[in-house]
């Protein structure tokens, strides 16, 4: 069998996984610094991941890969059974429709209110009327306990709020994947509880693939069925809690019991 | 000057991609909307009364030359033709590059430095289209309405600082300011403000949107969206007269 025919079955075996999330042999670097470096993982559908590791070791860019907003120099990404590396921005459009992404400051239009922040998206990407945006908007609003607020500019919404925000705006186009940059940072400990108490609902009634980045060793046991611990742009432990605690790499071992 | 050609080539590509977005779907018309009063109408009041102020002035200083060559009836010409030819147009465009290109060029780095740009692309929204685009297109439209609303409020001010000086009616002042007017001193320069406005919007949304330097970075496309946004206006103000001349040689004295 020549390797063109062994690629094509790879790629057509990779295309009927279940995996919502695979990362195969991926590389990135910006100028000379290498962020990721040769890096595989797969996420089922319907789990949640949460990637660890030490500050500027590669994890948010993970994320940014992920939703193609960032392009990988090396290996593939499929998501969803789609593979997004090469593809162009049309078609990445409608892959991206099927993920919600929470960024770590939540990057709201700090222009629209609450609601148009919202809205926004219904308006663009789906045929609802103008009542069942409201109607829409008013349920994830309410879900993530900002029913009152819709009317608010970011501008005036607390760190918590501004965070729950973000959630709801990533959560309103009833996304399959469901990406989040750091969710509990600088909260204090009851808002990033909630937070959590955010993800694993979504995860376990939608079932929706979470994928989390964290420093928040708590939350993420809390919210992972699986973790990922990143350590200088490599990928040094992967697997379920118990199965990372009893990894070979000590900074993976560290990482994950210090709750 | 490799760095000077790599940059007028890439602002040449970001103004390309403006016009081919322009003419395909969706049409933001909601934004540019949007970004027409934040352009057009919050720069008003400023327009007005600097047009008027620098009318007045320049009221005060022809006068005097004007009444020694026994000329004083020709101030409210000269008024109206300096204004509807080159002053209104020019520095309409100076103050609006001023006041909206620094606002483009912070309010797009703003956006990046905080990931609004890059959540806009996570909900498969065409960034470019939705923030770039908009904003040129209202500097386009915008600017040469608030040219003219700078040429007659200019006519205002030097009206006013005549009838101090000699308490001309308005009727002969409007009468003789447009004495020696033609259709092409006002047309061709009030419409040249459209490309004035392209280069304004262009340049400063260019700094915003492809900035990458967080916050450091919003001061930065503040401060060159307006100093080069300036600068092409002048020289574009150069050709543009040239073109004028070319297709109104009339005009050229």
């Amino acid at each position: 069998m020549s390797e063109e025919n062994k690629a094509e079955i790879k790629a057509e075996n990779k295309a009927e996984n279940k995996a919502a999330v695979v990362f195969e042999h991926v590389s990135k670097a910006f100028g000379p610094k290498q962020v990721l470096r040769d890096v595989s993982f797969e996420v089922p559908a319907g789990q949640a991941l949460c990637i660890l590791g030490r500050s500027g070791t590669g994890k948010s860019v993970t994320l940014k890969l992920l939703i193609s907003l960032l392009k990988p120099d090396q290996g593939k990404i499929w998501v969803d059974r789609e593979e997004v590396t090469r593809m162009k921005e049309a078609e990445l459009s409608k892959v991206r429709r099927k993920m919600g992404f929470l960024f770590q400051d939540a990057a709201l239009f700090d222009s629209l209110t609450l609601y148009e922040n919202l809205a926004l998206p219904l308006q663009r990407l789906t045929n609802k009327t103008l009542e069942e945006i409201d109607a829409t908007v008013d349920k994830v609003l309410g879900q993530v306990g900002l029913g009152n607020d819709k009317k608010k500019m970011p501008g005036a919404l607390s760190g918590g709020m501004r965070k729950r925000a973000g959630l709801a705006r990533a959560l309103v186009l009833e996304p399959k994947i469901l990406l989040a940059d750091e969710p509990s940072s600088g909260l204090d400990r009851i808002t990033a509880s909630e937070i959590d108490e955010l993800l694993i609902r979504q995860k376990t009634e939608h079932q929706t693939t979470v994928i989390v980045v964290t420093h928040d060793v708590h939350g993420a046991r809390r919210v992972g069925d699986r973790f990922a611990v990143f350590d200088k742009g490599d990928l040094v432990a992967f697997g379920t809690a118990a199965e990372v605690e009893q990894s070979e790499n000590e900074t993976a071992r560290k990482l994950i019991s210090e709750y | 000057m490799i760095k000077l050609i790599e940059f007028v080539g890439k602002v040449s590509q970001f103004g390309f991609r403006v016009i081919f977005d322009l003419f395909h779907p969706p049409f933001e018309a909601g934004q540019i909307g949007r970004q027409l009063a934040e352009v057009g109408a919050k720069s008003l009041p400023l327009v007005l009364a600097s047009g008027f102020a620098l009318g007045t002035v320049m009221t005060f200083h022809t006068r005097s030359t004007m009444v020694m060559f026994g000329a004083g009836a020709m101030i409210p010409t000269v008024q109206a033709i300096a204004f509807f030819i080159e002053i209104g147009p020019l520095v309409a465009a100076l103050l609006l590059a001023g006041r909206v290109g620094s606002g483009i060029g912070a309010v797009l780095a703003n956006m990046r430095a905080t990931e609004q740009i890059d959540g806009i692309e996570s909900l498969s929204i065409d960034s470019f289209k939705f923030l770039v685009v908009p904003r040129v297109v209202a500097c386009v439209l915008a600017l040469p309405l608030l040219t003219l609303f700078m040429d007659f409020s200019g006519l205002a001010g030097g009206f006013v600082s005549e009838y101090a000086a000699s308490r001309i009616t308005l009727h002969l002042y409007i009468v003789r300011a447009f004495a020696e007017m033609a259709w092409s001193n006002f047309i061709p320069p009030t419409l040249k403000t459209a490309v004035f406005g392209f280069i304004i919007g262009t340049v400063s949304a260019f700094f915003g949107y492809t900035t990458n330097k967080g916050a450091q970075g919003v001061g930065e496309a503040a401060t060159n969206s307006v100093v080069v946004s300036s600068l092409l206006i002048i020289l574009a103000d150069v050709v543009l007269i040239k073109c004028i001349f070319f297709v109104f040689p009339e005009n050229a004295l």
